[in-house]
């Protein structure tokens, strides 16, 4: 659905984004991760046919955004960062006027149902310019949604909402991700983590990672940790989980609570268990710790540090 | 060619809903009232003392063409740098609108702005047929009409393409606004002080086709081909801006 190889652009002789090479298939959200300045939105505007790239290529829903700019955004629906709208408009007649320039057939009864999509139908008559940030956020994805795109890109979609909105949209494009292809951009990490199938990390320009989030943890890691803990002040708990075999890294947190690691591949879980136990503790849990997006995020973006 | 119009009807309905196009009806309507009032007025008293010629409207809409040259530059200025400035643009540039469409499409809505004023000025030569005998050389009228539109037609066509080059409307404005002086007032005046030759100048005036001929019931060729070049002059230059945005 999208498809994105050798994508490079220059500002004058600034060059925003670097050699991109990605893809996304049907049915498949793909979180876009960066800092600011990363080239993100660039990367978006190009996609959505905004602006041609300098080098490199992109096919979205099998057209290619420079030779066949006018199909590709036919079928795209994009939400811009800044969410622009006609302040000086009717909620209604400005989903009603984005539709018609999309030719879409009785537009008034898709506009009613995509408002009710983003729960919006009692605001259809009230100005945009009276509306607050959230329920702009609201009109600007219902205006993504409006032709039933097949490839739905969304800068920021979430940003400015309060909580429960947040909760709303991410179910909506959840549900529309399970159908179409969703490319979204995001600061908050833990929203790509739960939202996406996969995770693009861009940095000054260039993809540094692209992976699930799972993956990703583990590949950065090069290790699994594992937190232990058990009745009492666990004296000596330590050494008893030391003598099993690959355990490394051990470390005690507070009182009958321990950390320890061991190399990815063979699970010693099982093998700490049985000789927590044996030695007489009162074992109360065995927690993986995973490496938080966040994490892996600053791992991968900031400055020169690489890769554990 | 859908989308030229949904883009003009929006515009259109949009113009009345700030105070901008009230403005300018008004600073169109209201000199063009006083100014008929004031033809009745002299012609009567003319015709009382037994001299002059019968009036005609064509001085109103020549008058109206020449508030055109201050009031185009406001009609147009925000039509487009407005949409660079809220960022909408990026909206519609992502539509799937081509960027000739979009351009026509503004450029359309501030015409049928314009119409709508010079409707409402029918009632000049309607008022003043009843007035003078044998009435009104209708054809006249109609030339002065066809070219009222040819002309604002032209303006408004090259405000939109500048409106495309600038984010802020005021830069949009007088930079318009010095465009129409100097092909209204300047660029044939070397006419009088070249000795031979300089007649080709008045080919480029915005005001001469209009003045000499169109509005006096001469429709010339050269006029009618002049105001249409200049209209797509102002849409392919909109249409140049707005392809130059999206490499920038």
């Amino acid at each position: 659905m999208i498809k994105v190889s050798g994508l490079t652009k220059d500002y004058g002789a600034r060059r925003a984004i670097h050699n991109l090479n990605f893809d996304a298939q049907q049915g498949e959200i793909v979180g876009f991760l960066g800092p600011n300045g990363a080239g993100k939105t660039t990367t978006m505007r190009i996609l959505t046919g905004y602006m041609p790239p300098s080098d490199g290529e992109a096919i979205v829903a099998g057209y290619d955004v420079v030779e066949d700019s006018l199909e590709v955004r036919k079928r795209v629906g994009y939400l811009p960062e800044t969410v622009p709208l006609y302040t000086d408009m009717v909620v209604f007649d400005y989903l009603k006027y984005m539709g018609e320039l999309r030719q879409i057939p009785n537009v008034e009864d898709r506009v009613d149902e995509v408002l009710d999509m983003v729960g919006l139908s009692d605001r259809a008559q009230g100005y945009i310019g009276n509306l607050s940030k959230g329920m702009r956020q609201r009109v600007g994805l219902a205006q993504a949604l409006l032709h039933r795109p097949e490839v739905l890109i969304l800068d920021e979609p979430t940003i400015g909402l309060d909580p429960n909105q947040v909760v709303e949209v991410r179910e909506l494009i959840r549900e529309i991700g399970k159908e179409k292809t969703v490319l979204l951009s995001t600061h908050l990490l833990h929203e790509a983590q739960n939202l996406c199938d996969r995770v693009l990390i861009i940095n000054k320009g260039k993809i540094v990672a692209e992976d699930t989030t799972e993956n990703l943890q583990a590949r950065l890691l090069g290790a699994e940790r594992v937190i232990v803990k058990v009745r009492g002040d666990g004296d000596g708990l330590a050494e008893t989980i030391k003598e099993v075999k690959g355990v490394r890294k051990i470390e005690t947190l507070e009182d009958g609570v321990v950390e320890f690691e061991f190399a990815s591949g063979k699970d010693l879980r099982p093998e700490v268990a049985k000789q927590v136990i044996k030695s007489g503790y009162d074992l109360l849990e065995l927690r993986p710790l995973g490496m938080s997006l966040e994490e892996i995020f600053i791992e991968l973006t900031s400055g020169d540090s690489k890769k554990k | 060619m859908n989308n030229i119009w949904t883009i003009a009807k929006r515009e259109y309905d949009n113009y009345f809903n700030s105070p901008l196009a009230y403005v300018v009806m008004l600073a169109i309507l209201l000199p063009l009232g006083i100014y008929f009032t004031l033809i009745l007025l002299f012609s009567s008293q003319n015709a009382y003392f037994g001299g002059g010629a019968a009036p005609d409207t064509l001085q109103i809409n020549w008058l109206f063409v020449f508030l055109m040259v201050f009031l185009a530059p406001a009609i147009t200025m925000r039509l487009i740098s407005d949409e660079a400035r809220i960022g909408t643009l990026e909206l519609m540039l992502t539509a799937p609108v081509k960027d000739f469409e979009f351009v026509a499409g503004k450029w359309l809505g501030a015409l049928m702005f314009v119409l709508s004023t010079a409707v409402v000025t029918l009632i000049f030569p309607i008022v003043l047929n009843n007035f003078v005998s044998p009435g009104l050389d209708w054809m006249k009228v109609l030339s002065s009409y066809i070219g009222l539109i040819l002309v604002s037609s032209a303006m408004l066509a090259l405000g939109v393409g500048i409106s495309a080059i600038f984010n802020n409307q005021f830069a949009a404005f007088f930079v318009t606004l010095g465009l129409f002086f100097f092909l209204w007032f300047f660029v044939n005046m070397p006419v009088n002080l070249l000795p031979t030759g300089g007649e080709i100048l008045n080919y480029l005036s915005l005001s001469y086709h209009f003045s000499q001929n169109i509005n006096q019931g001469n429709m010339t060729l050269a006029g009618i081909v002049y105001y249409l070049s200049l209209t797509a002059l102002g849409l392919f230059i909109g249409t140049t801006a707005i392809e130059i945005r999206r490499w920038r």
